[in-house]
């Protein structure tokens, strides 16, 4: 495996410039010629489709939802960050950069990064014109908030949907090109496999989840934007059908899986109320502007919040902390709660969480003023815990959210197999170690709009290639291997069931892997992963049939590649002797109790290459240059 | 008239028909209610005010036009609005039921009003309604003693009767909820919607149903009572 | 609290379905209803039996997926609330419930509780959403919007495309969807060049799909979980009628 950045030459600023000129173009006479296929309709999918049909490319599109609209994407709530500078607060596209760096903790490529600043002017403009209710001022023009700590207001949004009002702009343009015949939606139908011949993609093999049917779709070229993994946890604030599926069968393929222990915990969720608890709600982070973190004194008391006498509080992060008190950085809230709870101090039924308190809040600015601000957030806090907010403190607890690794790709956003991209939180570009608040929106849209639909007319303009057949051979030994390998699931009839497995999985992974790793823990989870895959593949019940809407068999494939990739996470982590960003070890603490980076050894993203299941995984390195940041140490005591 | 067309084709389009032939039937049966107030009215030279209006209404035009010409006019006209109306809402209901074949196995309504949902039965009540009220005021089969020309004794003689006083009685009700929910329709489907002034629609729309039945019924309770005579 | 399910069970499209009883048992207050469905799909699984297919993903009330009949409401007993955000504490111990998929021509049951509500992309297609070509927007700020106008446009937008408008119109409409769409981009300056084809053309598609008429019994709008307004349908019904009927209704784009 090869990893050739292909960053292109000349001043930080030009490259991307530089690069667009220097890109071979496709005749627009036969961009119709070449077909693509887009797997996955959520912000960077449906935009790049829309985008590629625009241009005239022969697009067929995939999701596994029943209509794009679903992608999880949708779901985001903060905002969207670009460098308008529209408050004139000294906001730049070089300040973004800088910004995106240091928050991924000199862990990203620089020219990536750069180019996403700059990208992002244009989203603004792009979401604009295609009617995203944007929060606007008395005077029309649009508003901003400072969000994620960041020193300038650069962050847009719609109210708390901002995620959704911008999936629907991409998701209207994508049904524009779908009625204008340029763009073919196939809807409930999941990629099972890559089709690769003679080394290049050329296809994928779906199933239809209604019929059960596999079908085989060549191309010249495959983009995955198919999303992050944090449902390794099981318990995740993603969406339950977010899955690594489509990356791992292209990782298994040959692409190169980078960096997969960087995951995101966001500190504020709701914790689980049961041992069927099925995911995890996010609470904005903006609550903590407010509210005050605590946790009664001694350990193991179960009073309620409101007979636990102030002297018996611990106030823990303003304590720790006294200058950013509870608006410390997302790892660090996160990792404190975890040690108050793991110390016995948590608290509610099930001692599983913290208290975020807004009586001080309200004493002080009314309960109107509390309502104001936060009172979508609180009514859905009641419904989903039956407490209010405003009578008895919120319980939070630390939560996977987000997951910065993904598939390795170049500048053009081409993995390591050629013709195959990946676009959004599927790929590993831009955040590093440690993605900054209302920057996934941003880098969704930035490689679906505007990076994509270039670098890959640069790829299509370069190679060519016969068109495959149906019945090359390539399509049909892998259709067989999709079908083998259902087949498999179907006939196991073991006792346990899929989600058994994966709540199993997933707190084998959120101890070993999740907020802190150490050596022993990662090797003890490399060591049992494969055993509980093997248990798995012994064991678990799939009922009804492959040849039917089967939801049950949708899990166990998904499942069943969790298990699988578990394993590279854990390797990462442990081959990753450092702390940086999210990810935490805990031999590699500064005096403070803070990530400890070693930028000597590690500054460069880890590349894994698949050596077959329960092989250990091959390491490769592509080392990272700053040329235009200084690499410093963060500190926020 | 392409457009039209286009419009026709829609189901808004039957709608539409629906709610301006509904606001012709609504300007009739208003018109009509403020007419049968002049019951309420002594008899002046000999003549009850009823028979005065009456006589009114069939010669109106002349003798511009022939006797009674512009009251068949209108009778048509009002005819053509029935028809209509009828018609839409026979199209309407098709598509409803063919919108929904399987109902649920347990349903709870959600509509905003009760009148909504009983528009369709509603309206069948009214249509016999109008059957008898023609057989038996304006041509008289269905009046014991109908004497033609002689309305405001007609009237009287009708209303001594319980029985003919409580079938009025049922059929103002069912006027009164289908014209609720017919007035407010029809603000909401030709769109004559206006963030500041939506709250009044309903509150308009109960308030006409409710002078029209009280307009109506306060003649003939007089009657029943022995005011009138 | 022990709870007693009849759900409609139906092996795939166009086969006869039937309700069938389940016994729920030890329901904590605590759960979503999707969490006590997962509950009895994990106990018929180890029983060998095929669990109850029922849709859902985010979890949090934003993607529009989960849905279906709940004692026959939309979503169930909570106002504003779609399933997934239901908990079990609107709920006591002993209640029957009562789960059916959406019912309408235009949404077909494919099994069990999941329907296809693809009718509601094919509406978007004729018309809902604005020609902007990639690359070609003009700043963001060079349309300015007054803010109630963005304001009016959001709640318009907020629209999850659930489809409980159809499930408790009794004339399985989808006029609250379509209406939704036309007045978000009908609110813009953005939206008025193509204003007018829009909602002829999202009309025709509904009617097209097989959705029924709009009565305006205003059930919709009570079943809507994000208070999608039925004001909104006037809104259409007068661009509908200004598209057909006034003269050239290309030129009066800017009359709001």
């Amino acid at each position: 495996m090869e990893l050739k950045s292909n960053i292109p030459s000349g001043p930080i600023a030009d490259k991307w410039d530089n690069h667009r000129f220097d890109m071979k173009l496709v005749n627009p006479a036969n961009k119709r010629k070449y077909e693509v296929i887009i797997v996955g309709t959520g912000l960077a999918g449906a935009s790049a489709a829309a985008t590629m049909g625009e241009l005239g490319y022969n697009v067929k599109v995939f999701t596994f939802h029943d209509s794009p609209r679903r992608a999880h994407s949708i779901a985001a709530q903060g905002g969207i960050n670009a460098a308008k500078n529209y408050q004139n607060d000294g906001d730049s596209v070089f300040r973004l950069f800088y910004d995106t760096i240091k928050g991924g903790d000199f862990r990203s490529r620089e020219a990536n990064v750069y180019r996403l600043a700059q990208i992002s002017l244009n989203i603004i403009d792009q979401a604009v014109a295609q009617g995203v209710p944007f929060a606007r001022e008395y005077g029309g023009l649009l508003a901003n908030r400072s969000f994620g700590g960041a020193q300038v207001s650069r962050t847009f949004y719609a109210r708390g949907q901002t995620g959704q009002q911008l999936l629907l702009g991409s998701y209207q343009a994508l049904e524009r090109q779908i009625q204008a015949g340029t763009v073919q939606i196939s809807t409930r139908q999941e990629m099972m496999d890559v089709i690769m011949v003679d080394g290049v993609a050329r296809g994928i093999v779906t199933r239809d989840l209604v019929s059960g049917k596999l079908q085989s779709h060549t191309a010249d070229a495959v983009v995955l934007a198919t999303g992050g993994y944090s449902n390794v946890f099981f318990l995740s604030t993603n969406a339950k059908h977010c899955n690594v599926t489509a990356a791992w069968r292209a990782h298994r393929r040959g692409a190169g899986f980078a960096n997969p222990c960087y995951t995101q915990i966001h500190p504020t969720c709701i914790p689980p109320s049961g041992d069927y608890q099925s995911k995890l709600t996010l609470m904005s982070e903006s609550l903590r502007n407010d509210g005050r973190i605590w946790v009664p004194k001694d350990a193991g008391d179960s009073r309620p919040a409101r007979d636990i006498p102030e002297s018996e509080r611990d106030y823990y992060l303003e304590r720790i902390y006294p200058s950013f008190g509870n608006l410390s950085p997302r790892d660090i809230a996160s990792r404190r709660a975890k040690e108050m709870v793991d110390a016995g101090h948590g608290i509610g039924e099930m001692k599983n969480g913290v208290f975020l308190d807004f009586k001080d809040a309200i004493a002080r600015l009314g309960q109107d003023q509390i309502s104001e601000r936060y009172g979508n957030l609180f009514a859905m806090y009641e419904k989903i815990t039956g407490e209010s907010p405003y009578k008895q403190p919120m319980r939070i607890y630390p939560a996977p959210h987000y997951t910065m690794g993904g598939l390795w790709v170049d500048y053009d956003l081409m993995t390591t197999v050629p013709g195959l991209f990946a676009i959004g939180e599927a790929n590993f570009s831009d955040h590093g170690a440690n993605r900054l608040g209302a920057s996934a929106l941003m880098q969704g849209l930035a490689d679906g709009y505007f990076v994509i639909p270039l670098t890959i007319g640069n790829y299509l303009a370069r190679v060519s290639h016969d068109s495959v057949s149906d019945d090359h051979a390539a399509v049909r030994d892998t259709e067989r291997e999709v079908t083998e390998r259902l087949d498999r699931l179907m006939s196991v009839n073991g006792n346990r069931t899929v989600d058994s497995f994966h709540i199993e999985l997933g707190r084998l992974m959120w101890n070993a892997c999740g907020m802190e790793r150490s050596e022993a823990g990662l090797r003890d989870a490399i060591a049992r992963i494969p055993e509980l895959r093997e248990e798995f593949w012994r064991d678990v019940r799939v009922p009804g049939s492959a040849a039917d809407l089967n939801q049950s068999l949708e899990k166990a494939g998904r499942v069943a590649d969790f298990m699988e990739f578990a394993e590279v996470m854990c390797h990462d982590a442990l081959a990753r002797d450092e702390s940086c960003g999210a990810h935490y070890r805990v031999e590699h603490v500064t005096d403070d109790g803070e990530a400890k980076r070693d930028d000597e050894n590690f500054s460069h993203a880890s590349v894994w290459e698949f050596q077959g299941v329960g092989n250990e995984p091959r390491l490769h390195k592509e080392e990272l240059e700053f040329e235009n940041v200084q690499l410093s140490t963060r500190s926020y005591k | 008239m392409r457009r039209v067309a286009t419009l026709y084709r829609t189901t808004v389009g039957k709608k539409v028909l629906m709610a301006v032939s509904g606001l012709i039937l609504f300007g009739f049966v208003f018109t009509h209610m403020l007419g049968n107030l002049k019951m309420l009215l002594p008899p002046e030279g000999g003549h009850f005010a009823m028979d005065v209006y009456a006589e009114f209404l069939r010669e109106i035009g002349y003798p511009l036009v022939p006797h009674q010409t512009l009251l068949w006019v209108a009778r048509l006209g009002l005819l053509g609005a029935v028809f209509i109306h009828i018609l839409s809402a026979v199209q309407l209901s098709q598509a409803s039921r063919a919108a929904r074949p399987q109902g649920y196995a347990k349903e709870e309504s959600l509509s905003l009003s009760y009148a909504s949902r009983t528009m369709r039965w509603g309206g069948v009540i009214l249509l016999l309604f109008i059957v008898y009220h023609i057989l038996h005021f304006t041509t008289g089969q269905a009046h014991s003693s109908f004497v033609a020309g002689a309305v405001h004794q007609n009237y009287v003689a009708a209303f001594q009767s319980p029985l003919v006083y409580l079938v009025y009685l049922v059929a103002q009700t069912a006027l009164c909820f289908h014209l609720y929910h017919g007035v407010w329709s029809f603000f909401q489907t030709l769109g004559l919607s206006h963030p500041k002034y939506n709250h009044l629609r309903r509150p308009f729309a109960v308030g006409f149903a409710l002078v029209t039945f009280v307009g109506f019924l306060t003649p003939p309770t007089l009657v029943l009572a022995g005011v009138i005579s | 609290m022990q709870l007693t399910l009849h759900v409609w069970r139906q092996d795939s499209p166009g086969k006869a379905g039937r309700h069938e009883k389940y016994e729920a048992r030890d329901v904590s207050e605590h759960m979503s209803f999707l969490e006590m469905l997962d509950v009895v799909n994990e106990r018929l699984t180890e029983e060998g039996k095929e669990p109850i297919a029922f849709e859902h993903d985010c979890r949090e009330g934003i993607c529009g997926t989960c849905g279906m009949m709940i004692n026959g409401v939309p979503h169930g007993p909570k106002s504003m609330t779609t399933a997934c955000q239901l908990h079990m504490r609107s709920f006591k111990d002993g209640d029957e419930i009562w789960i059916e998929p959406w019912r309408a021509t235009a949404f077909p049951v494919l099994k069990d509780l999941v329907v296809d509500r693809s009718g509601f992309d094919r509406i978007i297609q004729s018309g809902g959403y604005i020609s902007v070509r990639t690359g070609s927007a003009p700043d963001g700020n060079a349309i300015p919007i007054r803010k109630e106008d963005a304001d009016a446009a959001f709640d318009a937008a907020t629209c999850i495309g659930c489809g409980a408008c159809v499930a408790a119109c009794p004339n399985a409409s989808a006029m609250l969807f379509t209406a939704a769409k036309v007045t978000h981009l009908a609110k813009m300056p953005q939206g008025q060049t193509e204003r007018w084809d829009r909602v002829l053309g999202m009309v025709e598609t509904h009617d097209a799909e097989g959705f029924g008429n709009c009565t305006n019994h205003g059930a919709c709008q009570e079943a809507c979980p994000k208070g999608i307004s039925i004001d909104y349908i006037a809104q259409l019904n007068r661009d509908l009628i200004k598209a057909t009927l006034s003269a050239k209704p290309e030129e009066s784009g800017k009359d709001a």
